[in-house]
């Protein structure tokens, strides 16, 4: 089907483009940008005037909750609300039940998404056989199965000497790895950042510095291994100066944020609302700044939406109690833009930390929009509010401590290989 | 943020915290307490401001001695009690904690006594409550988690106003696992709201809390540093599994360092007072000697907890 | 509107005395309701022959208009420094009107004890009663419009004075 995407502003970060341009899809590619091709005719044409056409984002980590989650939420509903917020590509990790350390099981997850033909879904294998933090998982089978790295997610890996010899494992093959840099003896039984909040509030508490003794023993690993790592939610302001530094001095990682971070500090837990139970904690102000400078100077280099949908019963505990996680594909565009407008970013760099900076990490030839790449794209307006309700939400996750809201960045078409999967 | 335990009218609603509360209700509410003292000594020990209200205690934790005296004060108000032992079971048979909420207003609840282990399980009460229309229904926190036990910190505020009148020319010291205790949160901000100007917490660095001195305290490591010229010593609870291990080596050390010992309470202004919350872990955080001594005003504490009880719920109850 | 001018404190007070001397036992215990009750027994203790112990009582804790209007923010202590059981009381209030103030001060008494007798004795009778109580020793009857309420003050040199207010401030029942 031969699209035109008509009279929008092309933003495509990677390739430093902001202008107006019409985009022309074919065969699932972008046949050209700006002119039509010789022949043109098209056999749909989507109006853009004063929307913003960019790249399909794409997410590094989403939670998909298949297998073993269906009660919460389901791929289908899931991807659907991964399209609804222009989300074409996701990175979706491994803490399934049971987690993904089986070929099989990723085969699966792999061929569910392709069928439901929507977004391209890219599982993270688990580093260790279930997650137990004990034995390392055939990541060859696994890579060929279609894992695009290993992690950890956030269960417990706090054996060094398995996860050095995990390092040392990827390392050869060249596989990357993702960690979670949280002490897991310093973290136990914590649910706040240790604060004034947490401590006024009486949350038991994980320190900034259970985030930096991790981030110290990760990097003199990688730098032992010179294992390809990429660091999964930095939270502090001490943890982005190391990641900072360790980029400087020349070590193969990357680190991500989540959006929630980027926007929310621990004073925003009010009188115990669960819906800002994360992990990692929401940190303090300090932490929230540095994370903000962190992803203008590029030390953080991708936001991720760490879609988490929990249902309702888990959510409804005290503070403690109730599951970590909150649901954010539909909302990683609008609070990117409202970051970028508070911080006076050019909209370049803030998409590109959602769409070419991913590709990078991620090793997806995506993320991009220049003539014969996939037809993956993003159109939205970015003046239009939406307030954020249940209903509105695709998602089954309802859980998000931006509930009652008014957000900026309404997504109106979103093409996944060239084939119009959504439209508002 | 808006005050969830303050109507829209500033009147108050529930009992949640004393953090936020304005000194104006702390001072009605000991204020209320006042003529509650006296009934006790009449012989009959009951007005009849609750008749035919349903009060339901319901403990998720433990606690004979918290829930005797609320069940005392409710039924001197002529309440209907009700006790609910929930502990870990219904939790394991799979009923939420709103459910279990749910449950009781379908029978008639018109009060709420919570104890719960977990920091905000009376504030989620609280919302569940106003988000389904249920404003006439109140909640009184017990004791949550190791955030809050307002009628203990108002009860506490009571007898040192009853001993010592004017907060604003005191310094009190409150003793031991700040840490872990809602006590001394509450203690802490009943203090500061009715302008206490010199409030300390003396303890080791594994109990106390990070950035306690933002809650308005200064901080004390050296005890004898920190009861010098106190008017009120408040010694808390050293609880049982805190005593070996990684927080405290042994229940010996701490007593040496931290127990209050006739000695030690000569630093202590002459005609200081000494509080305790009750239960007593005696030779650990308190000498006998000083328990039953002439500065102790333990007992007291519990015929005053009695009356600010039923002060707390005529207040709630009498709120439109 | 009134049917009457508004009598004079302390004329009225003189006749309430009047009536009551030597008419209440000579053991009377006077017990009086705060706050303008209380003020009267302590110059009907003076102005009686005899010894007659003084009480005072708040009714706040068994007023019936509790689940409508709450807990009035200004408590006293109730304080009967003598054995109820037995005695011979008279309860003292300054205005008597629909007689549900007398009502919670007679079940407060009960709480105590068992009196022998109870006698009543008011400054002012304004009719308008809601319940069937009668006062035994009037100071003065007056008859007031319902939207408004009489109101007994004591100054500083301890002078009683009554006054007329519109209804709403607390002006006896």
């Amino acid at each position: 089907m031969r699209i035109e995407i008509r009279g929008g502003r092309l933003i495509d970060p990677k390739h430093g483009i902001d202008r107006p341009a019409s985009v022309y899809v074919a065969a699932g590619k972008v046949a050209a940008i700006g002119d039509a091709p010789s022949g043109w005719h098209a056999d749909r044409v989507l109006d853009a005037t004063r929307l913003v056409v960019c790249p399909g984002l794409i997410d590094s980590s989403a939670r998909l909750r298949e297998p073993g989650f269906e009660y919460k939420a389901t791929l289908e509903s899931e991807v659907a609300a991964a399209i609804a917020g222009g989300v074409t590509s996701l990175a979706c990790p491994p803490d399934t039940d049971p987690p993904l350390d089986e070929p099989g099981l990723v085969e699966m997850l792999k061929h569910r998404a392709r069928s439901l033909n929507q977004a391209h879904v890219y599982p993270i294998g688990a580093l260790t056989v279930g997650l137990k933090g004990e034995i390392i998982t055939e990541m060859g089978e696994l890579t060929e199965a279609g894992c695009i790295a290993f992690s950890h997610a956030d269960a417990a890996l706090a054996n060094t000497q398995v996860l050095l010899r995990a390092l040392q494992y990827a390392a050869t093959f060249g596989y990357k790895v993702w960690l979670r840099p949280q002490d897991v003896h310093l973290a136990r039984g914590g649910v706040a950042h240790d604060g004034e909040v947490a401590t006024r509030l009486g949350l038991p508490a994980i320190p900034s510095f259970a985030e930096t003794i991790a981030l110290d023993a990760i990097f003199e690993l990688v730098r032992a291994t010179g294992v390809q790592v990429h660091l999964a939610r930095i939270s502090s302001h001490d943890g982005v100066a190391r990641v900072r530094a360790a980029k400087k001095a020349g070590l193969p990682v990357t680190c991500d944020v989540a959006v929630h971070h980027v926007h929310l500090c621990d004073v925003d837990i009010g009188w115990f609302n669960a819906h800002c139970h994360l992990v990692p904690p929401l940190r303090g102000t300090r932490d929230r700044a540095a994370l903000r400078t962190g992803l203008s100077d590029g030390t953080v280099d991708l936001i991720c939406s760490d879609h988490t949908p929990v249902d309702d019963d888990a959510k409804q505990l005290p503070f403690a109690e109730a599951e970590p996680g909150a649901t954010a594909l539909e909302l990683l565009l609008p609070l990117t833009l409202k970051w970028a407008r508070e911080e006076k970013l050019p909209l370049t760099t803030a998409l590109a930390r959602i769409t070419s900076d991913p590709a990078r990490v991620l090793g997806l030839d995506a993320g991009h929009l220049a003539a014969g790449a996939d037809a993956d794209v993003c159109v939205f307006d970015p003046e239009l509010h939406w307030r954020v309700e249940p209903d509105a939400l695709r998602s089954q996750g309802k859980n998000t401590p931006f509930l009652g809201f008014e957000l900026p960045g309404k997504v109106r078409f979103t093409l996944v290989g060239g084939q119009l999967v959504h439209e508002s | 943020m808006n005050n969830p335990q303050l109507s829209a009218d500033g009147e108050l609603q529930h009992l949640l915290t004393l953090e936020g509360l304005p000194a104006e209700i702390i001072g009605r509410i000991l204020d209320t307490a006042v003529p509650f003292v006296s009934i006790a000594e009449r012989e009959v020990k009951k007005v009849p401001l609750l008749r035919g209200k349903t009060v339901f205690n319901l403990f998720f934790e433990n606690s004979t001695r918290t829930r005797t005296t609320f069940e005392i004060a409710a039924k001197r108000l002529s309440a209907d009690v009700i006790n609910l032992n929930i502990g870990v079971s219904s939790a394991t048979k799979g009923e939420t904690l709103l459910d279990t909420i749910d449950n009781l207003v379908a029978m008639n609840a018109d009060m709420f006594i919570v104890r719960h282990g977990e920091s905000g399980a009376p504030h989620l009460i609280a919302q569940h409550l106003w988000a389904t229309q249920r404003q006439h229904i109140h909640v009184i926190n017990a004791g949550d988690g190791r955030h809050g036990h307002p009628t203990q910190g108002l009860l506490d505020l009571f007898t040192i106003r009853h001993y010592k009148h004017d907060f604003r020319e005191l310094t009190i010291a409150i003793v031991g696992d700040v840490l872990h205790s809602r006590v001394a949160r509450s203690l802490i901000h009943g203090l500061t709201t009715l302008g206490t100007p010199e409030v300390r917490v003396i303890g080791p660095q594994t109990l106390l809390p990070t950035a306690v001195e933002s809650l308005g305290v200064h901080v004390f490591h050296d005890m004898r540093d920190g009861l010098a010229g106190c008017d009120v010593v408040v010694m808390l609870r050293l609880q049982s599994e805190r005593m070996k291990g990684a927080l405290l080596p042994s229940a010996g050390e701490f007593f040496k360092h931290y127990g209050l010992t006739v000695e030690k309470l000569r630093l202590a202004k002459p005609d200081a007072i000494v509080m305790h919350p009750g239960p007593m872990n005696r030779g650990v955080e308190i000498d006998s000697a000083v328990a039953d001594g002439t500065h102790s005003v333990i007992l007291p504490q519990v015929t005053f907890g009695i009356a600010v009880r039923m002060a707390v719920m005529s207040i709630l109850a009498g709120s439109r | 509107m009134t049917g009457a001018p508004l009598p004079d404190a302390e004329l009225a007070l003189g006749r309430l005395a009047d009536k009551m001397r030597g008419a209440v036992a000579f053991d009377a215990k006077l017990v009086g309701i705060y706050s303008g009750g209380a003020w009267l027994a302590e110059r009907l203790a003076d102005m009686l022959d005899g010894e007659h112990p003084v009480g005072y009582i708040d009714v706040s804790f068994y007023r019936d208009d509790y689940a409508q209007k709450g807990l009035r923010a200004k408590l006293a202590a109730t304080s009967i420094p003598f054995e109820v059981t037995g005695s011979r009381i008279v309860l003292i209030d300054d205005v008597l009107y629909t007689g549900r103030s007398v009502r919670a001060a007679i079940n407060e008494l009960f709480d105590y004890g068992r009196p022998e007798s109870i006698e009543l004795a008011v400054l002012i009778d304004r009719g308008g009663r809601e319940l069937p109580i009668e006062a035994t020793y009037v100071g003065a009857r007056l008859a007031v419009a319902r939207d408004v309420s009489v109101v007994l003050q004591r100054h500083l040199d301890g002078r009683l004075e009554l006054s007329l207010e519109p209804s709403g401030s607390a002006g006896g029942e």
